[in-house]
């Protein structure tokens, strides 16, 4: 029981680690601001091409996006980040992991809007345009709002695994919360600084993680 | 285009790497293919263990299934595989990706099902029980059966993305599709072994998404 304590809950190698697993929870902090702006968006454009009237675009997407969910998201990083050199491109670790975390988190958030727009009925986009509102407009004050209503859950849920996904970045050594407290452990050669990471991403997630369950049970009634 | 196929399907590369990429296939599969199993089952179990309503009990599902769900698997993968030989256990690294991928998909698992079960309307029990079913077999006969059909779909698309998880056992040595792909990378000085773990897993992966995608549409026509 001893053992257990001084190698997963030492308090006072956790504390030497602090300041650097707090650097890292900034730059988790910062990817995070990064990655969730540019996945709501981008999921937004892959949903709106796969409903695009276009045979081929929407075709095209489709396949893109269940590409995109096929791999794992560490494969596509680490191609990105190693694989791409040998090609001439060579890309910071920042870039790759913003690279790769718009390919997938597009893809999943994608699917969550387009199954949200199709949940409105097609009466909605009728009314709306037949009362003068352009076809922009009519998907933005209209469509948008219910159809994010509709699947508020399931993107609060898909921004909970980006947050938990962004973890993958320290693979390529970009410091973040996870890099950092595993440098932190390999200094000590004890697991502490990173029961200290857990300890902070559950303090970040698990209010979320229970809003989900409560969010959904609400839908389910 | 001649120094990209030079660069990403170098044809004596491929030949060369092709048997340690299978190898990393075979492992992949017999991971995700125990995780899943495993995974589901346990979360079968808890779910059912949570509508019997022990209160002691149910606290204690309910933490440990919101802490797997709000930590990273990596997170996970890396405490247990580093923290556990200095406390004197010593699991190889393909047991430790197998038990935390197990533990985070029955918890996700538990989550769905449960909420499967909640869904079926309370006038189900109510007549099970008054044609003489017992807790257990309306649970079994009656409830299941309709809590796990409706769960379907995002159970699919759960385990689909958490065998995906498969590829972490880089970070800790398990020799699946990934590390042998870096590996040989770094051997051959050339990324054709990565496009070939790539290509690996989309081929391993895409007919589940696909089958997740029509059970999803399958789903969504049958309520409507």
């Amino acid at each position: 029981m001893d053992a257990l304590i001084q190698q997963f809950f030492n308090f006072d190698i956790m504390s030497r680690a602090l300041p650097l697993v707090l650097q890292g929870l900034a730059q988790t902090l910062l990817l995070c601001l990064i990655v969730i702006p540019l996945g709501l968006i981008g999921g937004l454009l892959f949903a709106l091409a796969s409903l695009a009237r276009s045979r081929t675009l929407r075709y095209g997407m489709i396949v893109a996006i269940d590409f995109f969910r096929a791999v794992p998201p560490l494969v596509l990083l680490i191609f990105i980040y190693s694989g791409l050199p040998f090609a001439g491109l060579r890309l910071s670790p920042l870039t790759a992991v913003a690279v790769a975390f718009f390919l997938n988190t597009s893809s999943y958030y994608g699917e969550i809007y387009r199954a949200g727009i199709e949940s409105v009925g097609h009466g909605q986009w009728d009314a709306a345009r037949s009362t003068g509102l352009n076809a922009f407009h009519t998907l933005a004050s209209v469509i948008l709002p219910q159809a994010v209503r509709n699947v508020l859950p399931d993107l609060v849920s898909n921004t909970v695994e980006v947050v938990k996904l962004t973890s993958i970045a320290s693979v390529v050594a970009l410091p973040e919360l996870l890099y950092s407290a595993d440098m932190a452990r390999s200094l000590t050669f004890n697991a502490s600084p990173i029961v200290l990471a857990a300890a902070i991403y559950l303090v970040m997630l698990w209010p979320v993680v229970r809003l989900i369950s409560r969010l959904e049970r609400r839908m389910a009634s | 285009m001649n120094a990209f196929l030079e660069t990403f399907f170098k044809p004596n590369l491929i030949a060369q790497y092709l048997p340690s990429i299978l190898k990393g296939v075979f492992v992949t599969i017999e991971i995700a293919l125990a995780v899943v199993i495993s995974g589901l089952l346990l979360g079968l179990v808890l779910a059912v263990i949570r509508s019997f309503h022990i209160k002691l009990i149910n606290v204690f599902i309910i933490v440990i299934v919101d802490m797997l769900r709000a930590l990273p698997p990596l997170v996970i993968v890396l405490i247990v595989y580093f923290g556990l030989p200095n406390v004197g256990v010593n699991i190889p690294s393909f047991a430790v990706l197998w038990l935390v991928l197990t533990l985070v998909l029955a918890a996700f698992a538990e989550e769905i099902f449960w909420a499967g079960i909640l869904s079926v309307p309370k006038g189900q029990w109510e007549a099970a029980r008054s044609t003489g079913f017992g807790f257990v077999g309306t649970l079994g006969y009656i409830v299941l059966p309709q809590a796990v059909r409706l769960t379907v779909p995002p159970i699919t698309n759960r385990t689909v993305a958490i065998t995906k998880n498969t590829a972490l056992g880089m970070v800790i040595g398990v020799p699946e599709i990934l590390n042998q792909a870096t590996s040989a990378q770094s051997f051959s000085g050339n990324a054709t072994p990565l496009m070939m773990g790539a290509i690996a897993y989309v081929l391993l992966f895409i007919p589940v998404v696909a089958l997740g995608r029509f059970l999803e549409t399958r789903f969504a026509w049958r309520r409507s």
